[in-house]
């Protein structure tokens, strides 16, 4: 099946068999290995990407699912070079350990952030918990979050 | 530079946080094939073959049993795990066959149409049946290890002591579920052996290949990929996966890569060991300890693996942070029919620390002291010994922590507000004052502490045994103004924080910028054997030696300026104008004074001790047993932080594990196999169950450690957690539980046991 979507900002059309995992499709012909596979059934949300800017497990999804819609990965957030603000606050507040799931708590949290500019706690925490980490115990993940919310909010105001 | 003690940004972040750190799923090369295992669905058996269905298409698809492993053993402690099952099968999942195919809708119908023929034999499945000699399968007496430490007359103290008291308390599994499950690429060339996986041990690996295959150091290439998460897991488990995957590659004449599923991963993997603990205690009424007797039975699995030092670990804590006149500690090891339990962050310790704590709840509530208060009165201090005879010589903060734990929690606000302890509420009366109609809450509170310790680095002369190195190398950088460090060391950062730790150490010692020092990727060709990436050791031990080879290249540094001037970097370029590479190469000093008598089990267990103490704050639902964890004080005496951040995400990731094991994870055995093999049925905390955590640093330095008096602290939090879920439940509702977990089946289950 030929498959046309906007992946991370570009047009992108490729074949593939409709019921391919859209998580095989990403990580495989598409290069994309920044989305990561930890359990395979919808519980770990390592693997979550955003499908017209909603969270979804790029394991449940299949590719056929994704013609003509608007897929964004953590490579679409920004760069080594180029953090965006929320990757940003991950590296200097402890959001990220052993960085598997960091990909999938990014897309939530972004997610979040589109939606909602101003989070509370319960509301980030209640965001991120489709996803599971084991290493933070994630209060540094919430706190990532909560500083790059303050930091919009002081760039808004200043 | 005062880069030591400030929380940098994490030197790892921003390739984990766009996506381009590479683990070893993210690795491939040209022809590679996927391999996958074929396992015993028996606890116990006869191997009488591998049958192949020979209506199934084999081209293309290789297959390896036992004759095809040079020398079929995984070289650890002992050499009882074969790499491939080839005559008795010993725990169910246990490796029989293993198959490589190009593509994975292949590798599982090739699997599929492989059948072990297992003839079945009794297995032994429990403690008790083990040293009941139900079957004979371990040695004469299925014992795997047996380790004793004595102080005083215990059996006599007691005797003599106005109050005795007797508990067991039983721990059950816990799985490790790193987010990323084992994996491993291999392949072979001209020059031998090459891995690439997710791992904590290079040179474990590195070990286990050379004995499997005979080969020689050189033609044996371990190199970790970015690593999602271990917490023991990945500590001696990658051994034998690295074995199938290389058995696979060579026979295949193709690169192999192996990857598990979760519930592969979940069920073949090595897990936290169950274990019984015994104490008999006795004490004075003025809550005075006095002596302890404490026996220690713990479920090894099928193979030995690393559980002679687990227990040893169990039992060198099993005592608690307190001190004993007398002391006198039996732990023993079994062997069972099901999978080989082996590390899981903490080591043995979590298991024993749960007793004593427990039990001091025990004593207390017997007293009718507050439980803090009992604690403080007999918390070990400097000049104390310890039941090994360690005479405590500095860096005891455990007082300190109690007190910050105190103060941060609101403990005597607390205790005061939410009223008396247990024993006077029982549950079935708060059950009556909550029935329906009735105004009291059908939610009830409480408040509860723990207090532990952790030997950081391995125990008695391990760390003098294993001699870690560490090599810092000098470079010039493009376009050669400025010389460039490079620590080279086998510590791998597997999630907590290595790479930023060793180049804060390194930088500070050196006096240069954080940027000018790179850590090079762990690489069994590149790197000097560090040592294993275990033991709460890398910041402490290894850290050590990163400051000692850096200051070693800083003093050369310095005495060139000295003699000939210039800038720091001036006499550092000319000295790398000269012959040869510019390293300096340390090995660890153990200090001097350190004494270990492996026969006895008398001296100095380890170097130095951390220290915490947990405060949990629980509410119960009265209808559901479930517990919401309203909040959670912990403070630990780390020596000195060189990493603030970074320290509290191991105090913070190290408790949620412990509050999981206690209120949420349950691994389910029957018949020697695991019903809940899947993060759908084996619950881990999420963010919803996890609690607000404060942390509270407290920096009692040891003269030994890098940056200023470090201590290890990775293992620590594992500690503390769930005696401090369990006591602050049995305030809150009058529940006793002497056992994990404490899910909501367990407490109503127990609702009606008398303390």
């Amino acid at each position: 099946m030929r498959i046309a979507f906007v992946l991370n900002g570009q047009k992108r059309a490729v074949d593939a068999p409709p019921l391919t995992r859209l998580l095989d499709l990403l990580r495989g012909p598409l290069g994309l290995t920044g989305t990561k596979e930890g359990c395979g059934e919808g519980e770990c949300g390592s693997c979550t990407v955003l499908v017209d800017g909603v969270p979804v497990n790029a394991c449940l999804v299949v590719a056929g699912q994704c013609d003509g819609r608007t897929v964004l990965t953590v490579e679409g957030l920004g760069t080594e070079d180029g953090l965006s603000d929320l990757q940003e606050a991950f590296v200097k507040e402890g959001g990220t350990q052993c960085g598997i799931c960091t990909p999938g708590f990014l897309m939530a949290a972004h997610a979040l952030l589109t939606a909602n500019p101003q989070p509370g706690e319960g509301e980030i925490r209640e965001s991120i918990a489709g996803n599971v980490c084991r290493c933070t115990g994630y209060q540094r993940i919430v706190e990532s979050i909560r500083h790059a919310v303050k930091e919009r909010t002081s760039r808004e105001s200043g | 530079m005062g880069l030591v003690g400030r929380s940098v940004p994490r030197a790892d972040g921003p390739a984990k946080v766009t996506g381009t750190a590479r683990y070893v799923d993210d690795f491939t090369r040209p022809g590679v094939l996927l391999g996958a295992t074929l396992r015993s669905p028996v606890a116990r058996g006869r191997l009488r073959g591998i049958r192949r269905d020979p209506a199934f298409d084999w081209a293309g698809v290789t297959v390896v049993t036992a004759e095809d492993v040079p020398v079929n053993v995984v070289a650890l402690i002992e050499e009882d795990q074969p790499v491939l099952a080839s005559d008795e099968v010993r725990h169910a999942y246990e490796p029989v066959a293993l198959v490589a195919a190009e593509d994975p809708v292949r590798l599982a119908r090739a699997l599929r149409a492989l059948t072990p023929e297992i003839e079945p034999l009794p297995p032994v499945l429990t403690v008790a049946d083990a040293l009941a000699r139900k079957a004979q399968i371990h040695g004469p007496d299925n014992v795997f290890a047996t380790y004793r430490i004595s102080k005083g007359d215990a059996a006599q103290a007691i005797a003599q002591s106005p109050v005795r008291l007797t508990g067991r308390y039983r721990t059950p599994h816990q799985e490790q579920l790193y987010i990323e499950p084992q994996g491993m690429l291999a392949f072979w060339d001209a020059n031998g052996a090459h891995l690439v996986g997710s791992l904590q041990c290079p040179f474990y690996v590195h070990k286990g290949v050379k004995r499997a295959f005979s080969l020689d150091d050189a033609r044996v290439d371990v190199t970790q990929a970015v690593t999602g998460g271990a917490f023991g897991g990945k500590e001696e488990y990658p051994t034998l996966l690295a074995l199938h995957a290389l058995l696979l590659a060579k026979k295949s004449g193709c690169p192999v890569k192996m990857i598990y599923g979760r519930q592969e991963d979940i069920e073949a993997t090595t897990k936290r060991h169950p274990c019984e603990v015994t104490i008999e205690s006795g004490c004075d009424r003025e809550g005075n300890l006095s002596a302890v007797s404490i026996r220690v039975l713990m479920d090894g699995g099928a193979y030995v693996t690393l559980t002679p030092v687990v227990l040893s670990r169990a039992a060198l804590h099993a005592a608690g942070a307190y001190r004993w006149e007398h002391v006198a500690i039996e732990a023993v090891a079994v062997a069972t029919n099901t999978p080989p339990n082996g590390a899981f962050r903490g080591f043995g310790a979590p298991q024993t620390i749960w007793a004593i704590e427990r039990h001091m709840d025990r004593i207390a509530r017997e007293l009718s002291f507050d439980p803090l208060e009992l604690r403080e009165k007999n918390l070990l201090r400097v000049g104390d010994t310890t039941p090994t005879g360690q005479f405590l010589k500095e860096s005891v903060g455990v007082q300190r922590c109690v007190e910050e734990a105190k103060k941060a929690s609101g403990w005597d606000r607390k205790r005061a507000a939410l009223g008396p302890a247990a024993p006077a509420r029982p549950v079935s009366a708060l059950i009556r004052r909550t029935a329906p109609g009735a105004s009291a809450p059908r939610k009830v509170r409480g408040i509860g502490a723990s207090v532990f310790l952790h030997g950081a680095g391995f125990t008695g002369s391990g760390e003098r045994r294993l001699q870690g190195r560490v090599a810092i190398d000098m470079l010039r950088d493009f376009p050669g103004k400025k010389p460039l460090f490079r620590i080279r060391t086998a510590s791998t950062d597997i999630g907590q924080g290595t790479e930023t730790v060793f180049r804060q150490i390194a930088a500070e010692a050196l006096w240069v910028s954080m940027d000018r020092v790179e850590f090079a990727v762990p690489s069994s060709s590149v790197v000097p054997d560090s040592g294993p990436t275990v033991a709460s050791r890398t910041v402490m031990i290894v850290g050590s030696i990163v400051e000692r080879a850096a200051r070693e290249l800083f003093g050369r540094i310095e005495h060139e300026r000295q003699k000939r001037g210039g800038s720091f970097d001036d006499a550092a370029l000319r000295l790398l104008a000269g012959k040869g590479p510019i390293v300096a190469e340390k090995m660890y000093e153990t200090p001097e004074d350190l004494a270990w008598d492996d026969e006895t089990y008398r001296g100095d267990a380890y170097p130095v001790f951390a220290w915490g103490c947990d405060v949990a704050e629980v509410e119960v639902d009265l209808d559901t047993f479930e517990t919401t964890v309203l909040g959670f004080w912990a403070a630990v005496d780390a020596g000195k932080a060189i990493h603030p951040l970074q320290c509290k995400g191991q105090i913070e990731g190290g408790t949620l594990q412990a509050i999981g094991w206690a209120l949420n994870e349950k691994l389910v055995v029957q018949d020697g196999r695991i019903l809940n093999a899947r993060m759908a049925t084996y619950i881990v905390p999420t963010s919803l169950d996890a609690p607000r955590f404060t942390t509270v640093l407290v920096e009692d330095p040891y003269s030994k450690g890098p940056g200023g008096g470090a201590k290890g602290i990775g293992e620590l939090p594992m500690d503390g957690g769930a005696p401090a879920i369990a006591a602050a439940i049995e305030h809150a509702t009058g529940i006793v539980r002497d056992d994990l977990p404490l899910l909501p089946e367990d407490l109503f289950a127990a609702r009606r046991t008398p303390a």
